[in-house]
């Protein structure tokens, strides 16, 4: 019997905790989920089995499907304002920010945020939008108003807001990697062929930061699809995520087997969307070969 | 220049910060003249190519071109288009998309039904007819370099600006593009300004050279002229090498001025009018393709440095007598000398033509 060499011994002690960590809080995991999934629950035990009742109830209960669908409309919103407020800033700073120093500031004061807690900054949002907030103290200084509303909070517009907030340094910081990237001479070679500015932009940039945009909004996306502070923060009665729906069935609803079907439906969906994003980052990267 | 003029620069500077790239610089280029920006990095040629572009904006002065003034128009608003020095060609486009793209500009006169036909012609005319298709990412240098060529010439600009454009390709390539250059410019008509660094390149392909140093330009002249008649010495070591010698002028003598070389030998050469005083320090300059071997009265005296194998001719290294830099000689290969006679050490003399003696002004180094 051939011994093991100390290189194969060095390896497995190499990548023995690390694997074991992913195999143990990744992937076991994960098989649970999909197998209670398919469980039945006899109140109060849930029952190994294999059944589609819990997938049935998913998609006939609108309940459920309400939830799946707002969440998805209030991800694609974020997304939708994430780049439509990260794109000109990436811009800006990468093509109009002359000094090196200062872009680098502006730079570093999109992504500072991400390092304080995510909960703090969802509920200053709370303080700003609430009924004695920033944003109604400042509306009755300047006279607008003449008592604080109520508007602002617990809604999902708010919902928008914060989550927007949270996450816009995910989709500048992709953009903004890809337009540095963007070689300068390409910029004036266009000009110089007689192309102004704005067809610059068409013909050129926006074509050469598709990638970037891609994987901004794939990570925005994703991010806000599984938030589940913001609902209940600023979100009104009708700000429900699945996130939260997830966390009633583990919680107060106590039907795991539900929960596990509705967390691998989750799952799948993200899938689907990381496979679609990879697939168009693929195809913008062949275009630039 | 006997044409009327296309490009003009009237007193144009550019600073950079605290940094002057180009003092204040005037000169004209004319219809369908081939001039090259001559000089090494750092010289403005590039920058003054880029301010002629509409990249860069002068710091004072007026640019013109056909007849307008242009100072401060933006690129995309100027007669006249680039090939860069790595290109530039867009990778998300095919060739014939890129060669495409300077006619697709809003209010172009070319129809767009025309743009395919207008496409295969210049790739056609660069050689690069059935590469259509692919994308610049699958072209080898010397082919990116024709489709940039292609790019820039279907606008039909009325100054053609090359930036260094031949810089990125191999020696023998090199080569095949120089003469295809030359090709293109006889038979298009359009005036080519180019920046090289490259004198070889710029002899071989221009009517005209305009030698820059440190911001400034040095000389404008035919390649004949800067190489028979440099206005200086660093032109003259540009333009071809140059040995200088540390001298003294001593006046005239018939016809003829004579010049003391630091060893003591006297040297004559052919008289033009100068403003030197008999005493004078100056400065001579002598091509080392014009010290022969053969024996005569006009001659350069010293010893042997070095001798290097050039395959068709030898480069002899020799340090003239009194002087402190070592001068250089070009040998044809076979030449009367003995092996013997070159090696290190030995004393060697060349005759020099007294018309082939050039004479400058000593500056302080």
């Amino acid at each position: 019997m051939r011994r093991p060499s100390s290189s194969m011994l060095m390896t497995a002690g190499l990548f023995s905790l690390p694997l074991g960590w992913a195999l143990l809080l990744l992937i076991v995991p994960y098989i649970l989920m999909i197998a209670v999934g398919f469980w039945t629950r006899q109140f109060p035990l849930f029952v190994p089995d294999f059944q589609f009742g819990n997938y049935l109830q998913l998609f006939s209960d609108p309940q459920y499907t309400t939830v799946i669908l707002r969440t998805l409309k209030i991800a694609a919103m974020v997304t939708g304002c994430a780049l439509i407020l990260g794109y000109p800033l990436a811009y800006f700073l990468v093509f109009t920010i002359r000094s090196d120093k200062l872009r680098n500031l502006v730079y570093m004061a999109v992504i500072v945020p991400l390092w304080v807690s995510y909960l703090l900054r969802a509920y200053t949002w709370k303080i700003i939008l609430g009924t004695d907030g920033a944003l109604n103290s400042a509306l009755m200084s300047l006279g607008l108003i003449d008592a604080p509303l109520d508007a602002f909070l617990y809604n999902q517009t708010a919902m928008v807001i914060t989550l927007t907030y949270i996450f816009v340094p995910f989709m500048v910081m992709p953009i903004y990697a890809v337009l540095e990237n963007i070689p300068k001479g390409l910029i004036e070679a266009s000009e110089d062929l007689g192309i102004g500015p704005l067809g610059t932009f068409r013909h050129v940039i926006a074509p050469l930061s598709l990638g970037g945009v891609v994987a901004g909004a794939m990570m925005t996306f994703c991010l806000s699809f599984g938030d589940f502070v913001a609902p209940v923060l600023v979100g009104g009665p009708d700000g429900t995520m699945v996130a939260n729906l997830l966390q009633t069935q583990f919680g107060a609803a106590l039907n795991w087997p539900l929960g596990s079907a509705l967390a691998t439906l989750v799952l799948i969906m993200v899938l689907a969307i990381l496979a679609v994003t990879g697939w168009a980052e693929r195809a913008s990267a062949r275009n630039l070969r | 220049m006997s044409s009327r003029p296309i490009v003009t620069l009237d007193g144009v500077t550019k600073s950079f910060g605290s940094f002057k790239a180009l003092h204040e610089t005037s000169f004209s280029i004319g219809e369908g003249e081939f001039v090259t920006l001559l000089g090494p990095s750092g010289c403005g040629k590039t920058t003054t190519l880029r301010l002629i572009g509409g990249f860069e904006l002068p710091t004072t002065g007026k640019i013109g071109i056909a007849g307008q003034d242009v100072t401060h128009n933006p690129p995309y608003r100027r007669p006249v288009n680039t090939v860069f020095q790595d290109y530039a060609l867009f990778p998300h486009m095919t060739v014939a998309e890129n060669v495409a793209y300077g006619l697709t500009v809003r209010g172009s006169t070319v129809a767009r039904s025309d743009i395919p036909r207008q496409v295969g012609e210049v790739l056609e005319m660069v050689g690069l007819s059935h590469m259509g298709g692919k994308r610049p990412g699958a072209l080898s240098g010397g082919q990116k370099q024709r489709v940039a060529m292609a790019r820039a010439l279907i606008r039909k600009p009325r100054v053609l600006l090359l930036d260094e454009p031949l810089s990125a390709l191999d020696v023998k390539l090199r080569e095949v593009m120089q003469v295809e250059l030359k090709r293109l410019h006889r038979e298009l008509g359009i005036t080519f300004l180019m920046v090289t660094h490259d004198q070889t390149e710029a002899l071989a392909l221009s009517n005209r050279i305009v030698v820059m140093e440190a911001g400034r330009i040095r000389q404008i002249g035919t390649p004949n002229d800067l190489y028979d008649r440099p206005a200086t010495p660093y032109v003259a070591d540009f333009i071809g090498a140059t040995n200088l010698i540390e001298a003294r002028y001593e006046g005239r003598e018939a016809g003829f001025e004579v010049i003391t070389l630091p060893g003591g030998a006297k040297l004559r050469r052919k008289a033009s009018g100068n403003g030197f005083h008999p005493g004078s320090e100056v400065l001579i300059g002598i091509r080392p393709e014009h010290l022969s071997p053969a024996v005569g009265d006009n001659l350069v005296q010293g010893r042997v440095v070095d001798t290097l194998f050039h395959g068709d001719s030898i480069r002899l290294e020799f340090l003239p007598d009194g002087a402190t830099q070592p001068a250089f000689a070009q040998l044809a290969r076979g030449s009367s000398l003995s092996a013997d006679a070159l090696m290190p050490g030995q004393p060697i003399r060349f005759a020099v033509a007294p018309e082939d003696v050039m004479l400058f002004p000593k500056v302080a180094a």
